[in-house]
Parts: structure tokens; C-alpha cells; sequence
């Protein structure tokens, strides 16, 4: 087999990653052909006379805000998931190992609960996941331990209550309305995001990857150990601090307008391993692809397979349980 | 090049002292070798030096600088470590992980260009290992990861290398293998500090000897001044004894019959 370089599967990724965006756009109730899209993109363009009202509308105010949002947040948790597996050196970390989208899911109940609507509910939800992050860092630095393990232990504790949290609300709750809200909450959607949702975590999206991408050779050394990175001369209390809250922010600010999506933060580093080693300078930029394209297919399937919205979770279960199976065995060298 | 240890301690938060009092210090070209029984502090004493421990007591100095001083990235550029127990949890390209040595050179935001690279190439080539270069780590074996460890302290290019336990987890034929290495190192002006179990090895590297005897007494000289019976007696509680070898031409710790 000829050996294919870093740019070129860049490059093919992205060619997919825009081909499925145009399949996506034209995927829907009100109409499934591509050629009407071209044509809504055309008029919005300026290019030709507006023609279809209702199908131009619907590309940009239904699907295309919806469409991006699945997209960042695909990019968001496996970029988060790429960069916690490897600052703390185990594969099988995921963004909701410091209790991030537990916090999320708190913060997000107590608005459905308080009767709040969907801004500030968002707000709570990001603000939950902050506050379970800032708990997580804090237990280790009480014990006076900083070791990974310990970081794994404190999420597990700080999980663990949110999660205990988050029944109480869910047992107060009103069970017609409330709690309803609050389960399907939890399964993810992104059918209601709004352009403006998704404007407003724009900036926490754009420096938070960036500083992670820019960042990925560091990660590299702290995934050899701290004994490693420490000696190497590496600041490792400010760069892992740095990683853990951009990560941190990516997965709140996903959470927050989405709802909890499981299993991509975990599976997509993987398949990204797969494809071009463990060498982050190169897995951090396929997996923002592979997580926008893993995403984007997932969402459009929940929309378009049946009449009735399919929660994402669901999917990503569904899919992403019997994925990790298999790459779990074809990396089975590998794991020990 | 010189780094001073000047009466230093270490103890555990309400324990009792690890060692006290240890003062010795590293010049290049020297081979000094930490012998003691298990639990004594070696290893602990070689973490203090590598900037990984901080010492309850007493100053460690590079060059005039005091460590605590220092920012971890310029300790890096004088002290390079290698680690005793390596253990992957990514299956990185050998080459890619030598090139971390570079990291005190490099930027925070950076990343090694062709000319770090060319530095990692030469490292293998040093170690004589450039046929691993595009391996994976995990896929490598203990001995020949010794090496690339070595071959990434190589392209470090600090001063100083310290190595805890080079040949722990080696055959026989890979021990004596690393301490060619390591000889060939400081005739190439290099200071190498290493922990070991084995007395022999330190009459082998002809170099310092850095003990602690079985009371955590420390003692430092050179081996020939260091190393005799009553002392290795002390440090290890049995008769080990010190044979000429006319044949190979040099002297020999060796245990009498069981």
C-alpha cells in the first residue's frame, strides 16, 4: 500500500467533510433535492433571482444553523477527548471524566426546574460543567496529590455526587413537564439551536482549539509521564492547566447547547489513532475532522431516518458502543 | 561544568531523614555511580539532583546558578534524565520520541523543525540504533528502549545525563552493552550519574563512587579509595569479595559460595 501523507488524508477528510455537508443541506421533510439547494445558495449569493422563499429559508434558518452545530460539537467533544486521553495518558478518558457534562447536566436541570428558558439554561448548563471541572482540579490539590490517577479519582468523586444531584431534581421534578425536559435534555439534540447559540460559543470554540491544537506537541510529552515531561524542562502544572480548561470549556460549551452526547469524545480519538498513529501534531487536526464528520452523519440520521427525531444519544450509542468494540479489538496490541 | 551538592537531606513530611548531610559534585567527563541498600535513598537522592525532588535541606548549584532558582527549562538544558521504568501508553514512532529532547529548545507553542530532527537522527546514530527510527515504541524491546531513552537524553544536549538503574531491566549482554555506552559518554566529555545494585559495575566504569552504607552513612571518592571490602560489607551485610583478575586485567566484586 502506498503510504499516504498527513496532508493528503487532511485534505480527503475535509473533501468528505464537505460533500456530506451539501448531502446534509439537502436532506429534509420539505424537500430532498440537491439541485434546490444549489439553487437557494445561488440566490442567496446574489447570483440568480430569488426564486423558492420557503427552501432558501429552510436551508439557512432551519438546517444550516443546525447543521454547523452538529458539526462544532462533533469537532468539540473529540478534540476535548483527544487531549485528555493524552494528558492523562489512558485511552480510555473521556471529556466526561472530570464530571464536566454531569455538572453541565445540573446546571441545566436547575433552569428546567426554576422555570427558566433556553439562554439561561445554556448559561447554567456551561457554568455547571465549569464549576464540576473546578472541583475535580481542587480535591487533588487538597490531598496534595497531583498525580494523574488522583485527577481520575477526583472526577469519579465529583461525578458521582453530581450525578446524585441530579436524581434529587429529577425525583422533585414535575413528571409531565420537568422531568421530561430534563431526560431529553440528557439524550442530546441539536434540532433547536439557534445561529445566535451557536455565534455566542464561537469565541470559546476558536481559542480554545486553537490553543489546543497549537499545544499538541506538548501534550505528546506530558504522555510520556510527569517524570518525563518535568525533566524534558516542561512548566507541567501551567500547560496541563491550560489544556485541562480549554478542553474543559469545549466539552461545557457543547454540552450547553446541545444537551450530553456520549461516546464521541471517546471513540473518534481512537479511530483517529487508527488512521495516523499517536503522534498528537497529527491526531488532534484529523480528529477535529473525523468528530465534525462522525457528528454531522449521526445528526442527519437522527432527523432524517424517521418521521420522529431521534435523541442523539440514542445514535451515538447505538453506533458508538459496537465501534469502540471493534477498534478496541483491532488495536488489541496495543491496550495492556 | 560543575554541580554542586552541598549538604543536602531529604525526608519524608513527618518522617524520619531519608540521608542527610550528602555533598558531593558532578564535573564533566566524570562517571559517579549511587550504590546503597534498597530503600536507602538512591534513587530519591538522583530525583533531587534531576529537579524531580525537592530537597528538605541544603543546596544544589549549577554552574553558580541554585536550582530553586532556576526555571524547570534551563535545569533541562544542563541535566538529562533517564527514567528506569519506561512505560508507553502510545505507540509514538521512535524517532518522534527523541525529538523530545529538544523540548528545552524549543517554544512553548513550537514544534521541532528539520534541524531537531537532524539532532534526534544524530542521537540514534550515536547509539547506533538509526534502524529504529521509524519503529513504534511499543514495538521495541527493553534493551533497545534503554538506548532510545539514552539516545533522547543524547539529543538533550545537557551537560549532565543522570540514569536511574540504566541496566535493571537488561541481560546481561545489554548491561554491559550500556555501560559501553556509558563509558563512551564521558570520554565525550559528558557527566553521567547512575544509581545501581551491582558493585561491579562501579569497578568496571572506573569512575566516583557515591555510597551509602547500610545506616545511610554517605561516603564519596573514587572507587579505588571508596570500594574495599569492610565498605561493601557495610553497604550490603555480606562478605562480598574483591578478586585481580590478571586475565582481563582488572579487579572483580564477587560473591563467595552460597
Amino acid at each position: 500500500m502506498k503510504k499516504i501523507t498527513h496532508s493528503q488524508q487532511m485534505l480527503f477528510l475535509f473533501v468528505l467533510l464537505v460533500i456530506l455537508l451539501f448531502f446534509s443541506l439537502s436532506v429534509g421533510r420539505y424537500s430532498n433535492n440537491p439541485l434546490d439547494v444549489i439553487q437557494a445558495l445561488r440566490s442567496k449569493l446574489g447570483l440568480v433571482l430569488q426564486t423558492d422563499v420557503a427552501m432558501e429559508n429552510i436551508v439557512f434558518y432551519v438546517r444550516m444553523p443546525r447543521i454547523f452545530a452538529a458539526m462544532f460539537i462533533g469537532a468539540m467533544l473529540a478534540l476535548s477527548g483527544a487531549a485528555y486521553q493524552g494528558i492523562f495518558k489512558n485511552p480510555l478518558v473521556s471529556p466526561d471524566l472530570l464530571g464536566v457534562s454531569s455538572g453541565a447536566c445540573v446546571g441545566a436541570a436547575a433552569a428546567i426546574l426554576l422555570g427558566f428558558g433556553m439562554i439561561e439554561r445554556q448559561l447554567l448548563a456551561f457554568w455547571g460543567g465549569l464549576f464540576a471541572v473546578l472541583l475535580t482540579t481542587t480535591i487533588p490539590k487538597l490531598f496534595r496529590n497531583n498525580s494523574n490517577m488522583m485527577m481520575v479519582l477526583s472526577g469519579i468523586i465529583v461525578g458521582g455526587f453530581l450525578n446524585a444531584v441530579l436524581a434529587i431534581m429529577k425525583f422533585v421534578a414535575e413528571a409531565q413537564t420537568e422531568l421530561s425536559s430534563i431526560v431529553f435534555w440528557q439524550m442530546g439534540s441539536v434540532a433547536s439551536v439557534k445561529k445566535a447559540e451557536l455565534l455566542a460559543i464561537s469565541p470559546v470554540l476558536l481559542i480554545c482549539s486553537i490553543l489546543l491544537l497549537s499545544l499538541s506537541w506538548r501534550i505528546n510529552i506530558l504522555s510520556f509521564g510527569e517524570v518525563e515531561a518535568k525533566t524534558l524542562g516542561m512548566n507541567i502544572k501551567k500547560i496541563r492547566g491550560i489544556i485541562i480548561i480549554c478542553a474543559s470549556l469545549l466539552t461545557a460549551s457543547a454540552v450547553s447547547i446541545s444537551g450530553t452526547v456520549g461516546w464521541i469524545g471517546l471513540i473518534i480519538p481512537h479511530l483517529g489513532r487508527l488512521l495516523v498513529g499517536s503522534d498528537h501534531t497529527k491526531l488532534l487536526p484529523v480528529t477535529v475532522l473525523l468528530g465534525a464528520i462522525f457528528m454531522l452523519v449521526v445528526d442527519t440520521t437522527a432527523r432524517a431516518l424517521t418521521s420522529v427525531e431521534i435523541p442523539l444519544s440514542i445514535l451515538t450509542g447505538f453506533i458508538g458502543a459496537p465501534s469502540f468494540a471493534y477498534l478496541l479489538y483491532r488495536q488489541r496490541a496495543k491496550v495492556s | 561544568m560543575e554541580i554542586a551538592i552541598t549538604q543536602v537531606s531529604y525526608a519524608y513530611k513527618g518522617c524520619k531523614e531519608l540521608f542527610n548531610n550528602v555533598s558531593f559534585s558532578i564535573k564533566s567527563g566524570q562517571i559517579i555511580c549511587i550504590l546503597g541498600p534498597n530503600g536507602i535513598g538512591k534513587t530519591t537522592l538522583l530525583n533531587c539532583i534531576a529537579n524531580l525532588t525537592l530537597p528538605s535541606q541544603g543546596h544544589i548549584v549549577i554552574d553558580g546558578h541554585d536550582m530553586k532558582r532556576m526555571l524547570p527549562q534551563e535545569v533541562a538544558k544542563a541535566i538529562g534524565f533517564v527514567p528506569q521504568i519506561i512505560e508507553a501508553s502510545f505507540d509514538y514512532e521512535v524517532l518522534e520520541y527523541v525529538v523530545t529532547g529538544c523540548a528545552p529548545r524549543l517554544g512553548t507553542f513550537e514544534r521541532p523543525k528539520e534541524q531537531h530532527y537532524l539532532v534526534a537522527k544524530n542521537a540514534l546514530a550515536q547509539m547506533g540504533i538509526s534502524h529504529l527510527s521509524h519503529k513504534a515504541y511499543t514495538e521495541i524491546s527493553g534493551g533497545e528502549r534503554q538506548q532510545v531513552s539514552i539516545a533522547r537524553a543524547l539529543a538533550q544536549q545537557p551537560k549532565v545525563i543522570l540514569m536511574d538503574e540504566p541496566t535493571a531491566h537488561l541481560d546481561y549482554g545489554n548491561q554491559i552493552k550500556v555501560l559501553k555506552i556509558i563509558k563512551r559518554m564521558a570520554a565525550e566529555r559528558y557527566g553521567v550519574v547512575l544509581t545501581t545494585h551491582n558493585p561491579d559495575q562501579a569497578l568496571l566504569l572506573k569512575g566516583k563512587v557515591a555510597a551509602f552504607n547500610k545506616k545511610g552513612e554517605f561516603s564519596f571518592g573514587d572507587y579505588k579509595e571508596v570500594l574495599n571490602e569492610t565498605f561493601l560489607r557495610s553497604i550490603y551485610g555480606i562478605d562480598l569479595h574483591l578478586c585481580d583478575i590478571e586475565e582481563l586485567d582488572r579487579i572483580a566484586c564477587v560473591a563467595p559460595k552460597l
